[in-house]
């Protein structure tokens, strides 16, 4: 394990922010920490960048503790927060140096360094000019940019495509999915649910400062429930005679009645054939799978039930 | 993956404060408002006060003789306001958590906003002076008297420039350091930089003479105009020391207070 948190507590005064969160993030995999608003994700990204001291127990990340060995930790890891963090009075290229230079890069590497991440992001016709004069998608490229210069260990993205527009944020996927290629650990917060379906190894829902759930996407969609036939019919009497048929309960849409299933082909021939031979007309037919949509409402939603069975 | 040596070292501590130095004289040549500070505000100070005041006070000798080290000291105020300023500035941007991510004592951060502090005082420094002469200074000083009287200003300058950078680490947003800044702006006045102060009500008077401004101003003038100095060197050399190492040590805590939450 890269990412070795165990028993985070963490009060800001009489606000209790994290009450014993454990995380665990293995070499090479990407790692999704996702929650609502308030959850607890930033604070907990600041206490594995160092950045923050957790009130009760310990991280320790590429093997260093990160309070007692805060400087070897800094070594391996970087930060990309919430808010682009660039020099707007500095060009592109300045930025990037500039970085190296504190990563101890030396100038001829810092500025071959600076050079290659350019092209990589697409940066190199701006490379002179200052950051005031990027756009929103240029300044998180160059923030991103930034966080690589030291070709880290650990990369903690904190929320990173939030307020991206769509082609930024497949930009940003693609950049963060070539870097699992080669090997890095990401460790990424985010509220987008199909960001960390569609990049995350494990994910970790964390909600009221508490790990709500984990797994993997699958093993937290099975926790809502399998995959799941919707029905849809013209009356209510109809929905009302299906129920009856397969004792299924009704759900909120008065035309549609969701059954359970396995997801086979002859599931679907059975409820067809029973729905015909009991003279039920059917309109449509949908096989659901759960979304981590189903799995963040069921869990951070402290007073209502799975919305759907 | 590329190895990085993490820790530090005095190399890396020198080199690590000469890339945020030059990073803050970057970014202070490149703020309008911080290079009309250093560069317009020394000319409007000394046409004000020798064109303008200077003509109905009594000092006994030439006022623009009289007046020079204070309109340097005033104008060290300005820029440790804008000083103050900049610290903020970065303090409240996600800037700070970046380079605090890094390998690097983070207080080098300070040190670049504190040297270019010294540079933008240099740059005021030589307009007032060049100013003035072009006004009718006309400074009586050996080579020593002028190495002496920069020796001291470097101090007073260096001093200012760490509480600067605290009351920057302290404030909560931008305006709130420059208002925090207000004294430094104020003490000369208080002093006797622009007129002599036993034309001042008593109990001024006796704030006047015990802020370090006084000796300060003081021993410059006498340093630049051939007069002797008597014990007023050794008071300002002692308040500067004194004051450069409260605020360093107060500076250092601070920035370590406030960014370790």
């Amino acid at each position: 394990m890269i990412v070795e948190a165990t028993g985070l507590h963490k009060a800001f005064g009489s606000t209790k922010v994290l009450e014993g969160v454990d995380l665990h993030v293995a070499e090479g995999t990407v790692f999704a920490l996702l929650g609502p608003n308030g959850a607890g994700k930033t604070t907990t990204i600041r206490i594995l960048t160092t950045l923050l001291r957790p009130d009760l127990g310990s991280v320790r990340v590429a093997g260093h503790d990160v309070v007692r060995e805060a400087t070897k930790v800094r070594g391996v890891i970087s930060l990309t927060g919430q808010s682009v963090a660039v020099d707007d009075q500095q060009t592109g290229w300045e930025n990037l140096v500039m970085i190296g230079r504190l990563m101890h890069l030396g100038r001829p590497a810092a500025r071959r360094r600076a050079t290659d991440l350019l092209e990589r992001f697409d940066l190199v016709d701006a490379m002179n000019r200052r950051v005031k004069t990027y756009s929103g998608g240029m300044r998180r490229r160059l923030d991103l940019a930034m966080s690589l210069v030291s070709q880290p260990k650990v990369i903690f993205l904190d929320e990173p495509t939030t307020g991206l527009d769509p082609s930024s944020r497949t930009t940003m996927w693609d950049a963060i999915k070539d870097l699992v290629s080669s090997g890095t650990t990401i460790v990424l917060t985010t509220q987008y649910l199909e960001e960390a379906d569609r990049l995350a190894d494990r994910i970790v829902l964390i909600n009221g400062g508490k790990v709500a759930a984990s797994g993997t996407t699958d093993e937290l969609k099975s926790q809502v429930g399998g995959d799941r036939l919707d029905l849809r019919f013209a009356a209510e009497t109809d929905v009302a005679h299906a129920a009856a048929l397969f004792d299924a309960p009704r759900g909120t849409d008065p035309l549609v009645l969701g059954i359970p299933s396995d997801g086979s082909a002859e599931h679907l021939h059975r409820v067809l054939d029973d729905l015909r031979i009991a003279g039920v007309p059917v309109v449509k037919v949908s096989s659901h799978r759960p979304t981590l949509d189903d799995v963040f409402l069921s869990l951070t939603t402290t007073d209502r039930t799975p919305a759907r069975v | 993956m590329t190895t990085i040596a993490v820790h530090g070292g005095a190399r890396n501590a020198v080199s690590d404060s000469l890339t945020m130095i030059g990073r803050s004289i970057r970014l202070s040549r490149r703020n309008v408002d911080t290079l009309i500070m250093s560069i317009v505000l020394p000319l409007l100070m000394m046409s004000l006060f020798v064109y303008v005041f200077g003509g109905a006070i009594d000092t006994g000798t030439q006022y623009i003789n009289y007046v020079v080290p204070g309109i340097i000291l005033l104008c060290t105020g300005y820029g440790a306001a804008s000083t103050a300023m900049s610290v903020a500035d970065d303090m409240t941007s996600s800037m700070i958590d970046r380079l605090r991510s890094l390998p690097i004592r983070s207080s080098a951060v300070l040190t670049g906003h504190v040297a270019a502090s010294v540079v933008r005082n240099l740059l005021s420094t030589t307009i007032v002076i060049g100013a003035a002469i072009a006004m009718g200074f006309r400074p009586n000083a050996t080579v020593t008297d002028w190495m002496l009287a920069a020796g001291l200003l470097l101090l007073y300058v260096l001093a200012l420039s760490w509480l600067a950078a605290g009351l920057g680490v302290i404030a909560k947003s931008v305006e709130s350091a420059s208002t925090l800044s207000f004294l430094m702006l104020f003490l000369p006045y208080l002093s006797s930089a622009f007129v002599p102060t036993h034309t001042m009500p008593s109990f001024l008077h006796a704030v006047s003479e015990n802020q370090p401004i006084t000796p300060v101003i003081e021993t410059v003038r006498s340093l630049l105009t051939g007069t002797s100095i008597g014990n007023t060197g050794w008071i300002a050399l002692a308040w500067c020391a004194g004051l450069l190492t409260g605020s360093f040590i107060l500076a250092a805590w601070l920035f370590r207070r406030r960014t370790n939450g």
